[in-house]
């Protein structure tokens, strides 16, 4: 499948800012499931950094503006050929080792909730891969889509305990069971082609993958009950969705700031 | 007392490296030791030189004691301490370059994974990242402790930011202010090289984009920090730039510092903060004291930073108890200095051991520093053992316990005279383009009779340390 993606984010501030850096994660990994036709990142107005490929395979690109700062607008444009990898993350380059994915933070707490949910879920399961097939079915049933519900810092163990929340939540309580089952997981953040079911979705999606010793990295995309395909880019990762973000970025001034995100994704060849 | 091996006095003689101490001690009657003890302190307050003393409140400012009499190295003793001591930076610096790189020492079940890769202090932010020539560690300080006439074992490992050369620094200034005649009939190795040597290993790791004479800056947390005086007093001596985060910015691929004549690009980065405070996107978001932006500019080879972020994985003290490994893995080599035999509660073996003999053994945090968090088994009471055997058996990862170390004495200016207190060394090893250590350290000695905690967060005093010249 041939993916073309323009996305948009804006930062306004209400008053000048002195001075905006941005981290960037917004490029297409390289890997056997996708390759970049083309791929344009640009910060209006802003001056591009230093770029580098990070431990984990993703690239990593520093912006900066000088102020006054009114806005701070990032725009992708890109192409991206994808094909179906059953979510196997191979022919993916890296060096950070699958235990450095065992560490727990704020939002992948485990609680006794996780522990049990994830303990019960696997109860009986044949292997690894069976197991993470099995937390993943476990949390899409314990997690409710439901928009609105949660925020940018519920945990885990909060949305567990709500019930209900977003595809970030679905992917750390994922993230959580399996850590409690020593399994290695991370966040994987992207974008999700999703206009054929006829539902309306966010195209900046995320996920989560989890190691199965004797295959690598595999992706689990929870909210949508399946494993990532030729519909999904995938982006970058982390231990968490803060580690993970596509934009980092910090303003310097004491302005509000407001947030607009315009994302098209189309499939032009299927 | 008589098991403690005494630095001056073997068997009712005088060892060598002391033997024109003593008639300088014989020669000073108490008045005048009063005297010159508070010229001493009235030179340290003009300086400035103070050390906050964190949980015990009172005087934020206390000087640190400063006991007059020297403690003294001899040629031979040195080198073999420094030998000891450049083999175990080298491996310390070898195996954060792997660590970080492709694990060969775990891979080969030299140090189990998860140690390594689940402590706290393993950044995955700088994984695959290789720094200038390959350094993590550009200041190596080792604590020493001397149980016998040839024995030493480390104590710690300090691949961070070690701080207190100041006072190796400064301690030498004053003796030699107030005591100019032992300096003429001693022969002593100068220590004052020692900003020079720093300044050459800053700017031996320049990135390799930077094509001049490389700009280096000390970055403080600020003057609210126990160790700004070191901060600003090293910047002083090596004529670099004190600088805060707000002072910095990134832009194009490098960073800059805010000077009266515009914006100049800095090259490498004498940090001393921690890592979770360089770079709000990269780390706590909440920190005000770092740069935004600084580790894309460092991963993507703009500057230098020193030590290299992450380094910490090299001296946590659950670590420690493999440095002798790494010197076997990666130099080939036997180490020269060893280890204090170490028992680690995350153990099962170890941990039951450590508590049926909880009051001989000296029981440490596995991430604590400073001596706090400790239980120096035979010097507690039977409730603070107590309180110990609850926190390990709760939680026995975090702890290590080793023996009650026979600390070597030197003689110290007491109020009945002179006598014998247990004493550590931190000597400050420079890795660059060459691994360079000033002849001395810092000697911490334990002023309390009998104690041998030697942290001046509890009550230790600090002396001149002298390497004799042949």
């Amino acid at each position: 499948m041939i993916l073309t993606i323009n996305h948009v984010t804006t930062y306004r501030y209400d008053a000048p800012m002195r001075a905006a850096v941005q981290s960037l994660r917004l490029f297409p990994s390289r890997f056997d499931g996708q390759r970049s036709i083309r791929w344009d990142v640009t910060v209006e107005g802003g001056t591009r950094g230093g770029s580098f490929r990070d431990g984990a395979g993703d690239k990593v690109e520093g912006w900066s503006m000088r102020g006054p700062v009114a806005e701070v607008s990032i725009a992708v444009a890109g192409q991206v050929e994808t094909i179906d990898m059953a979510g196997v993350l191979r022919g993916h380059r890296e060096i950070v080792p699958p235990f450095a994915y065992l560490r727990e933070t704020v939002a992948t707490w485990i609680d006794d909730a996780i522990e049990t949910l994830a303990q019960e879920a696997a109860a009986g399961a044949d292997d690894a891969l069976d197991r993470a097939h099995r937390l993943s079915a476990a949390v899409a049933g314990a997690i409710a889509y439901a928009p609105g519900v949660t925020h940018a810092h519920t945990t885990a163990a909060e949305a567990l305990e709500l019930g209900e929340g977003v595809c970030q939540d679905h992917a750390h309580a994922l993230i959580a069971c399996a850590r409690a089952l020593d399994l290695p997981a991370r966040y994987v953040s992207g974008y999700l082609y999703a206009r054929d079911d006829g539902e309306p979705h966010e195209a900046s999606h995320a996920w989560a993958e989890i190691w199965v010793d004797g295959i690598g990295w595999i992706g689990f995309d929870a909210a949508n009950g399946c494993c990532p395909d030729e519909r999904y880019i995938r982006l970058g990762s982390g231990l968490d969705a803060r580690e993970a973000a596509p934009i980092k970025g910090i303003a310097m001034g004491a302005g509000e700031e407001k947030l607009d995100v315009t994302v098209a994704l189309d499939a032009i060849q299927q | 007392m008589t098991d403690f091996f005494n630095e001056m006095y073997d068997a009712g003689k005088v060892r060598e490296p002391y033997a024109r101490l003593e008639d300088w001690t014989k020669a000073m009657p108490a008045e005048l030791r009063h005297l010159k003890q508070a010229e001493a302190e009235a030179l340290f307050r003009r300086i400035g030189i103070t050390f906050a003393v964190y949980g015990e409140g009172g005087d934020p400012d206390r000087l640190i004691p400063f006991d007059m009499f020297p403690r003294v190295f001899t040629q031979f003793e040195w080198r073999r301490l420094e030998k000891g001591i450049k083999q175990r930076a080298r491996a310390l610096n070898a195996f954060l370059l792997d660590v970080y790189g492709r694990g060969e020492i775990v891979k080969a079940g030299k140090i189990p994974a998860r140690l390594v890769y689940q402590n706290e202090a393993y950044e995955r932010a700088v994984a695959g990242f290789t720094p200038p020539r390959g350094i993590y560690s550009h200041i190596v300080g080792i604590d020493i402790v001397r149980t016998g006439a040839d024995e030493f074992f480390v104590l710690e490992d300090n691949c961070r930011t070690p701080s207190g050369v100041s006072y190796m620094l400064e301690n030498r200034e004053i003796m030699m202010r107030m005591f100019p005649n032992i300096f003429r009939e001693n022969r002593i190795e100068p220590v004052d090289g020692y900003a020079d040597a720093l300044r050459r290993t800053l700017a031996s790791v320049a990135p390799a984009k930077c094509d001049r004479e490389p700009t280096l800056a000390i970055l403080t947390p600020g003057h609210f920090n126990s160790a700004y005086y070191e901060h600003s007093f090293l910047a002083d001596l090596m004529g670099v730039e004190l600088v805060e985060g707000a002072d910095l910015f990134v832009e194009g691929g490098f960073c800059w510092m805010r000077t009266t004549e515009g914006p100049k690009k800095l090259d490498v980065i004498y940090r001393r903060i921690d890592d979770a405070f360089l770079d709000p996107l990269c780390f706590r978001p909440d920190s005000m004291l770092g740069v935004p932006g600084l580790m894309d500019v460092y991963r993507s080879g703009g500057v230098t930073i020193c030590s290299a972020p992450g380094a910490g994985v090299a001296d946590d003290k659950a670590i420690y108890t493999y440095v002798p490994d790494m010197v076997r893995f990666y130099l080939g080599e036997e180490p020269l200095l060893n280890n204090v035999p170490t028992w680690k509660c995350a153990r099962e073996d170890d941990c039951k051991y450590v508590l049926e003999n909880l009051g001989d053994l000296v029981v440490k945090e596995v991430h604590g520093s400073g001596g706090y968090g400790m239980l120096v088994g035979p010097k507690s009471t039977k409730d603070q053992i107590e309180t110990f055997r609850v926190k390990i058996t709760e939680n026995p990862d975090n702890y290590i316990a080793q023996p009650t170390l026979a600390l070597s004495t030197t003689p110290t200016f007491v109020e009945e005279g002179i006598a014998p207190r247990h004493v550590d060394l931190r000597p400050y090893c420079l890795v660059g383009e060459k691994i360079e250590l000033v002849p001395g350290g810092l000697t911490r000695v334990a002023l309390k009779e009998g104690s041998l905690v030697v942290n001046s967060s509890q009550g230790g005093g600090v002396k001149d340390t002298w390497v004799l010249a042949e």
